[in-house]
């Protein structure tokens, strides 16, 4: 049987090309790794390199022809034992026809499903525990509640380690690890360099080896350096190995501004996050969700961004005095019901949202505060149906503005709520400025409670 | 709170501890018998593993050229002897293995189907990624090869924790982490080498110097172009070795998975090896002659190397014609798999994003 020589396509976008030159004549003998021709793209001209043998019967494209479209024959290769001057030209059909996609198929029928996301499970699974009557609490710092929830994991899981700086024999930067060097050792408590890039990478890793690491930030500011491993490792490799290859890494540390560190040490990267399909991304406020959600985001099979702030650590909330207070992924959580207007918020931002709120009370708003929990997957159900019970709403985020989770609130409410919108949709954010270190100037740039007041006012048409 | 369990066993001594320490005492084993004495039935293996590797590739390229397969596509055609050499001496179903983007020879020198893996080439359902990775993104957990990774350098510290998780378990296995030339100058990489030798982790970072960073030389973009001395500074033992001959690269192995099994910490291996092709199918490689390559082809080809070494050693030329014609026809099987399979369902795009539903 005689070699069909194609023309290749040389690059990934290449179409067609010119045939410059060829260097073997008819009747040549042609052994694998010869330079037969010169083919130029439209980047570069290429050698186009035999890879079987034989002897060049018929080329069927002269030199000099532009235009010439991949896949097209350009020469015939007799191979040993046939006359290299007797090959028939073949017949230019049998172009296999494109069904799908950019791969040549001759598989598939088109199916006449329509692509669309598989809708959402009703929720109706997804909520918070029970609290059982009678249940007592417990005042917990949200530092000792994060804590309280990696021990109870530890324990319950051989496989659930800790790294990080600093997080063993310092007892961790902020004390959030604080005693579990003591409780589970040096192999399940370790002290890495400073080397944010390498011991996430390894972190992840060892997800992917079988364990359940959870991998500490001093801040995520620093994971910048790591960001490659959380979403080009961590978070594709599922999809990228068809299920296959899963990721269970906790990667926390606390994340937004703290006080008076400046630009490079203040920053909120909740939307950068939950913009990447394939984590999940947990931004708590009080204590008790703190440890629910560290509880299922140590026990999830997905990769999981848990930010936590600095300025919470150290206050305290009560938490229910249960064996094994778990909170569900992907839930939001009303935190004070309200009819007039809708502030929905997460992380340290809950807290200035509902002391606005109470202040507004006295003057007569009844204000909704929603704590978004998890950034990705949003709750957009309940989102909406508190818009559709208040008919206003206002997104409080300490963070930028420009592509923020506001912002993607915004975008869920006109989508999928503008019916109910007495009122545009407002955010109060930071101002769209690098931190400043002046005290003066930190407080201009950062959200407070007057501004979400004063928000809520404006959608209430009561400024 | 409970105190931690005491181990077991103590600790190997970290090289941090050891004065008398020898950096090179690796070399010196490998430099007094060079070449691993293979049965003839290994022989056998290897040259069908690496024949099978070429021709794989080269059909691949021919795929890619018929639009097949699309994107980047970067064969392993010349560095034959590296997977084999070295995967051959792994302990099967324990050891896990690493790699970068140019990683259909890895996997095929595992015995993985060829034909799952050049379906996952032209993007059909039935590849090993279900269509979803493509050349550069190729995984199978069942054989402990955690891919398949598109960022240069990111498999090495990715290795690194697949060596924790191997000590964390201590199930006795190691990591073999490969990685080229070019991937030697990210940062990633000396942080994984000093947390694997701080931790002693049980690890073999494989550098394949195939000479050229995409299209940029060795000497022009390594200061120290000698790799193997690149762990120096972390007290990682080097290894230099000819990566253009299987059978000193099995024998390296064998002496640098002993040091990493006695636990004595991570192996930096260097195998001298060259690429034929271009970096990608895209890559015309006018940053080196003609001559250079066809130079490496006649007197270095690691599959002709070890094809004279076996006919020397009573091989008979028309039983390994045999193999290739057999091989043809394996490959030839793969590539009429490959087009014919059908792409994946439509449904496929919005699955395996996540494992749980939230």
């Amino acid at each position: 049987m005689p070699i069909e020589l194609k023309m290749p396509a040389l690059s990934p976008t290449m179409e067609e090309g010119t045939l410059a030159k060829w260097l073997k004549s008819e009747g040549d003998e042609i052994v694998a790794g010869d330079i037969i021709a010169e083919i130029e793209t439209d980047k570069a001209t290429m050698e186009f390199e035999a890879v079987d043998e034989g002897t060049l019967g018929k080329i069927m494209i002269e030199e000099g022809t532009e235009g010439v479209k991949v896949g097209t024959v350009i020469a015939m290769l007799a191979g040993e034992g046939e006359d290299a001057s007797d090959i028939d030209a073949p017949a230019q059909s049998g172009e296999v026809d494109d069904v799908q996609g950019e791969g040549k198929d001759v598989g598939r029928e088109e199916s006449e499903a329509e692509i669309t996301k598989p809708k959402p499970k009703p929720k109706t699974d997804v909520r918070d525990p029970d609290v059982p009557e009678g249940t007592s609490y417990t005042s917990t710092s949200v530092r000792e509640a994060l804590r309280d929830a990696m021990a109870e994991e530890m324990r319950r899981d051989e496989r659930v380690f800790v790294m990080g700086e600093e997080v063993a024999e310092y007892q961790g930067a902020y004390k959030v690890t604080q005693g579990l060097l003591d409780e589970f050792g040096p192999k399940r408590v370790i002290d890495t360099p400073i080397t944010e890039y390498g011991f996430a990478g390894i972190g992840t890793g060892a997800a992917m080896g079988g364990l359940r690491p959870i991998v500490e930030f001093m801040t995520f500011n620093f994971a910048m350096q790591a960001i490659d491993h959380i979403i080009n490792s961590a978070a594709k490799t599922n999809y990228m190995s068809g299920g296959q290859m899963r990721c269970p890494v906790v990667f926390r540390g606390p994340n937004g501004a703290a006080s008076r560190v400046g630009a490079q040490h203040s920053q909120n990267y909740g939307p950068w996050y939950a913009s990447v399909p394939g984590l999940i991304v947990i931004a708590p406020y009080d204590s008790a969700d703190a440890k629910g959600l560290m509880k299922a985001a140590i026990r999830s099979e997905d990769p999981v961004v848990f930010l936590e702030n600095e300025l919470v650590y150290g206050r305290s909330f009560d938490v229910p005095d249960m064996d094994d207070y778990m909170l569900p992924i992907g839930k939001a959580r009303i935190m004070r019901e309200g009819s007039d207007v809708t502030i929905v918020a997460y992380s340290i931002a809950v807290g200035l949202a509902l002391e606005a709120a109470q202040e507004l009370a006295g003057e007569g708003i009844d204000a909704e505060v929603i704590d978004l929990r998890t950034l990705r997957p949003l709750d957009r159900e309940t989102v909406l149906a508190s818009l559709a019970k208040t008919n206003r709403l206002v997104i409080a985020e300490e963070g930028w503005p420009t592509c923020s989770i506001a912002s993607e609130i915004i975008a869920i409410c006109m989508e999928d709520g503008f019916d109910h919108l007495d009122a545009p949709v407002t955010r109060v954010c930071d101002e769209d400025v690098p931190l400043p270190y002046a005290a003066n100037l930190e407080k201009m740039a950062l959200i407070d409670t007057p501004r979400i007041v004063k928000a809520v006012k404006k959608v209430c048409y009561r400024d | 709170m409970a105190k931690a369990p005491k181990s077991k066993k103590s600790p190997a001594k970290s090289p941090a501890e050891d004065t008398d320490f020898i950096l090179h005492s690796l070399q010196e084993a490998l430099e007094k018998d060079k070449r691993y004495k293979a049965s003839g039935e290994q022989l056998q293996h290897f040259y069908e593993q690496m024949l099978l590797i070429r021709r794989f590739e080269e059909r691949a390229g021919q795929l890619y050229g018929l639009g097949l397969i699309g994107g980047f596509c970067h064969l392993y055609i010349g560095q034959e002897a590296v997977a084999v050499g070295l995967q051959s001496a792994l302990t099967e179903g324990l050891d896990s293995v690493i790699t970068g983007y140019r990683d259909h020879g890895h996997m095929l020198a595992y015995g993985i189907d060829p034909k799952v893996i050049m379906a996952e080439l032209t993007g059909r359902e039935a590849g090993i990624s279900k269509g979803k990775g493509g050349s550069m993104h190729m995984f199978s957990t069942e054989h402990k090869f955690y891919g398949g990774h598109g960022i240069v350098g990111a498999q090495v510290s990715l290795g690194g924790g697949l060596a924790l998780a191997h000590q964390y378990n201590d199930d006795g296995g190691l990591c073999l982490a490969y990685f080229g030339d070019g991937a030697a100058n990210q940062g990633q990489v000396y942080e994984t080498f000093n947390m694997a030798a701080l931790w002693n982790l049980p690890i073999v970072f494989v550098v394949e110097n195939n000479q050229y960073a995409m299209g940029t030389a060795v000497k022009r973009s390594s200061a120290e172009t000698e790799f193997y001395r690149r762990g120096t500074a972390f007290r990682i033992p080097g290894m230099k070795v000819n990566g253009m001959d299987v059978l000193e690269v099995r024998q390296a192995a064998e002496i640098a998975f002993k040091h990493v099994r006695e636990g004595k910490g991570p192996v930096l291996m260097e195998c001298e090896t060259y690429r034929y092709r271009g970096h990608s199918m895209s890559d015309p490689a006018k940053y080196r002659t003609r001559e250079e390559v066809q130079d490496i082809r006649e007197h270095k080809d690691p599959i002709e190397g070890l094809k004279k070494f076996m006919i020397e050693n009573g091989s008979k030329e028309d039983d390994l014609k045999a193999i290739d014609k057999d091989i043809r026809k394996v490959v030839s099987e793969a590539a009429d798999f490959a087009e014919n399979s059908p792409e994946p369902e439509a449904s496929e795009l919005y699955t395996d994003v996540l494992v749980e539903e939230y």
